[in-house]
């Protein structure tokens, strides 16, 4: 079957070589390679279309240097290979964000074969304002119309013909979620793919700005480097797009530069021009296609959103909702992770300690406690945010998530964050590890970056596991208002972390908040699926490499150069910290459990219990414990505890998402100060409380 | 089309005219639009990078917002070419509007 058209076709898209034909009309071919780009503004059921087509042939990784996730995959039909990559989802393609750079970029220098742009036909309007945009570029666009179904519930009717009639461009009514129109979708691609483009009506800029426009063509005419259309640069200066503004400041002579820079001075509010011109081609393109009803109906989402998105009711939903979560997880997911701690990584160690007794210590230490009880233990954590990312995501899917942000927007305000960033610090409930990759959704670096640096402070499992085994020794049965004082505490000092960090290190920046609410619909159980399945081997990827490294690195200190905890080099620093432990009438094991606690949380308990030599039992622990700490120290040393350096695997995630040593180490430093800080504030206060003794 | 006779009249007349609306009182801000009510956008303030992003999402001079919900304090919603967003109260003070009928800059 293989000819030699199919060879030449296929050979540069398996290298993402930009072929230069990639515009024209493609010559016939049999069974072959073709690549389709995915594009689409967010929530207009983009990764269910490329969930339906690709199933679980889909690859999930980043952008090259980007902390954007590239989602790729192979739909085979009649023989056909249909590479899909899904682009992120953008509202345009002027370079205000990294996703609206990667689409763009993508399309320009990758050429894909055929463009797919996923819309929503409920809010077709704004949809197509993204289609005006891609339609500057050099490619086949097919228009996958989703959600049909929703568009109808709302009153609104749309005729795919004669949109597809206005546009020129093939249109494909579809209803991703009960897997309807996937077919013709296909069908369609393939059609494109090999017939060519046809005549497409493109966007034109209005009138007024059109002779702007051509001036700008003509100064920058044959400076316009490869593959980029001349029309579109002269279009994305006149907009103000700084990025290919700067690409052609440094390929222009100072003359013509000056020229130029002259014209777009002159035209400064030309962005809104283009913008309302693309709006008024949309309206042309709908205008026989579309019919709204009549404005004033009261819509399911209105009457949700009543009660949802209110300033009181609202706040007491969310709360049902969290609530909700974490009942779940502590009645489900904790006692699987005990179980899968008992059953799996203590088992497992003491497995390993047996078959491998004969092996030199620091093999059986390797093993039992660098690789199964620092990257193995993190693993355990898997069931409580297999239901997390469950919740997150069915939450998300029906669009709930959304309002949740919109709610707590007025909280985030106060730390110079915005809604957004209350879902991946919730997160950090469960772990802080998809916490600090869930900051992706915040779209200001800057308010990424503090996000990131604030998720440490969000108490994890891990930590309340310390806690509720520790905190029953000293407090007996007011253990349960100790934790839950513990988790006030550290939410307290988030906030005052967040002010602080906004307004000395980010300079006190306004960060804006943008949202779309989307409509709420019912959940689809493949999406959220996949996304489970998909942020879980996320996961289970990074504690194989990055967290099985540093935990091995981070165990070796605890053990080298002897072999045993209490001569390790994690020992002499703790005993070098012990006069900040003693502020706090702590011991230097303390200060050691507190240091090793950096490999996962629960070694705070297996470092005492080795060191106090009560052989790992947790009841030896609780007879010695409480003659070694008063109830004022036990409390501060609880509060370090909970406030310390995050578990390794946290800290090395955040390395790769703010792709900085600098603000790592700043965030290290800073936890290990503000910790210490706080416990010996706490001390102080339980003494006056009458608590030292 | 008044929007395209002002583009012919000078670089800034365009904005200088909205200008003339805040002064005359014709324009007001977003944030004190009461939930339910209706208006046109007029102008936007902010950086480009404010402006692209509120245009993308369906805020051009011309176009229709109503109010979804404001309670004066805090972000507020509204439905602009039939979708909803929400705003933060900082953002919503930066978009001018002329409440219905004085509409200065119909699109269509």
């Amino acid at each position: 079957m293989a000819n030699r058209e199919e060879t030449a076709r296929s050979v540069p898209s398996v290298l993402g070589a930009c072929c230069a034909d990639g515009s024209g009309p493609v010559q016939p071919a049999g069974p072959c390679t073709i690549r389709v780009a995915l594009v689409g503004q967010p929530n207009v059921g983009k990764s269910t279309v490329f969930n339906l087509l690709t199933g679980m042939n889909q690859h999930v990784g980043n952008w090259p240097g980007k902390t954007v996730e590239r989602k790729e995959g192979i739909h085979r039909c009649d023989g056909v290979d249909i590479q899909i990559v899904d682009l992120p989802g953008t509202y345009s393609l002027t370079a205000n964000s990294l996703e609206e750079r990667i689409t763009r970029d993508y399309i320009i220098h990758e050429r894909p074969d055929v463009v797919v742009m996923v819309a929503d036909a409920a809010s077709l309007e704004r949809n197509l304002y993204l289609l005006s945009e891609i339609l500057c570029l050099p490619a086949p666009v097919v228009l996958a119309l989703n959600m049909v179904d929703v568009a109808q519930q709302q009153g609104l009717g749309i005729e795919p013909h004669v949109l597809e009639a206005a546009l020129g461009l093939p249109v494909v009514p579809m209803v991703a979620s009960k897997n309807q129109g996937v077919r013709e979708l296909v069908d369609t691609v393939l059609r494109v793919y090999r017939e060519g483009p046809r005549g497409v009506c493109r966007p034109d800029i209005r009138e007024d700005h059109r002779e702007v426009l051509a001036e700008l063509v003509n100064l920058i005419a044959g400076s316009v480097p490869e593959p980029y259309p001349e029309d579109w640069v002269a279009l994305k200066m006149l907009e103000g797009d700084e990025e290919i503004t700067e690409m052609m400041r440094a390929r222009l002579t100072p003359e013509q530069w000056e020229r130029v820079h002259r014209v777009l001075m002159r035209h400064e509010d030309a962005i809104l021009a283009i913008a309302g011109g693309r709006y008024e081609w949309v309206r042309r393109m709908t205008r026989a296609a579309l019919t709204v009803p009549k404005a004033g109906q009261i819509t399911l989402t209105d009457r949700i959103d009543k009660v949802a998105t209110h300033p009181v009711w609202g706040l007491f939903v969310l709360l049902g909702v969290l609530g909700a979560i974490f009942w779940l997880t502590y009645t489900i997911g904790s006692p699987i992770q005990a179980f899968l701690d008992r059953y799996l990584i203590q088992a497992g160690a003491e497995w390993v300690r047996t078959a491998f007794a004969a092996a030199p210590w620091w093999v059986t230490g390797l093993l039992a406690d660098g690789v199964i009880g620092g990257a193995g233990m993190v693993l355990t954590f898997l069931p409580i945010l297999v239901i997390f990312f469950a919740v997150l995501g069915a939450l998300e899917d029906i669009g709930y998530m959304a309002r949740a942000a919109y709610v707590m927007d007025r909280f985030m305000h106060l730390m110079g964050l915005h809604g957004k960033s209350f879902l991946p610090l919730f997160l950090g409930f469960g772990c802080n590890v998809p916490a600090v990759m869930g900051a992706r959704i915040v779209d200001s670096p800057k308010a990424r970056l503090l996000t990131i640096l604030v998720a440490p402070l969000v108490p994890c499992t891990a930590r309340m596991a310390v806690v509720a085994v520790l905190a029953p020794i000293f407090f007996g049965s007011a253990a349960i208002w100790v934790s839950w004082g513990l988790i006030a505490l550290s939410l307290v000092v988030l906030a005052v972390v967040g002010i602080a960090l906004h307004e000395l290190v980010l300079g006190g920046e306004h960060v804006a908040f943008i949202m779309e609410l989307p409509l709420y619909h019912t959940p689809n159980a493949r999406t959220i699926g996949l996304s489970v399945w998909q942020r879980t081997m996320g996961f289970v990827r990074k504690a194989g490499t990055i967290i099985l490294i540093v935990s091995v690195v981070v165990w070796a200190l605890s053990v080298l150069p002897r072999g045993e905890v209490d001569t390790s080099i994690l020992a002499a620093v703790g005993r070098f910290l012990s006069p900040l432990g003693a502020l706090m009438g702590v011991g230097w094991q303390m200060m050691v459990a507190l240091l090793t606690s950096f490999v996962a949380k629960e070694n705070t308990i297996a470092t005492l219990s080795v060191l106090l030599g009560v052989g790992g039992e947790e009841a030896g622990l609780a007879q010695v414990l409480p003659t070694l700490l008063t109830p004022a120290s036990a409390l501060a040393f609880l509060v370090v505890q909970v406030l310390f350096i995050p578990c390794a695997a946290t800290v090395a995630t955040m390395r790769q998402e703010t792709g900085s040593w600098k603000w790592t180490a700043f965030s290290v430093v800073l936890l290990f100060v503000l910790s210490f800080a706080v416990g010996i504030g706490v001390y102080q206060l339980a003494l006056l409380a009458g608590w030292g003794v | 089309m008044h929007a395209k006779k002002h583009f012919h009249l000078g670089k800034h007349f365009w904005r200088r005219e909205h200008k003339t609306a805040v002064a005359d009182g014709r324009a007001v801000t977003l944030g004190t639009l009461p939930a339910g009510k209706t208006a046109t956008i007029a102008e936007l303030q902010g950086g480009r990078g404010f402006t692209t992003r509120m245009a993308a999402l369906g805020f051009t001079p011309g176009a229709e917002v109503t109010m979804i919900q404001n309670f004066g304090r805090g972000p507020i919603i509204v439905l602009v070419r039939g979708t909803r967003i929400a705003l933060g109260r900082g953002e919503a003070e930066r978009v001018w509007i002329t409440p219905n009928g004085g509409n200065a800059h119909g699109e269509s």
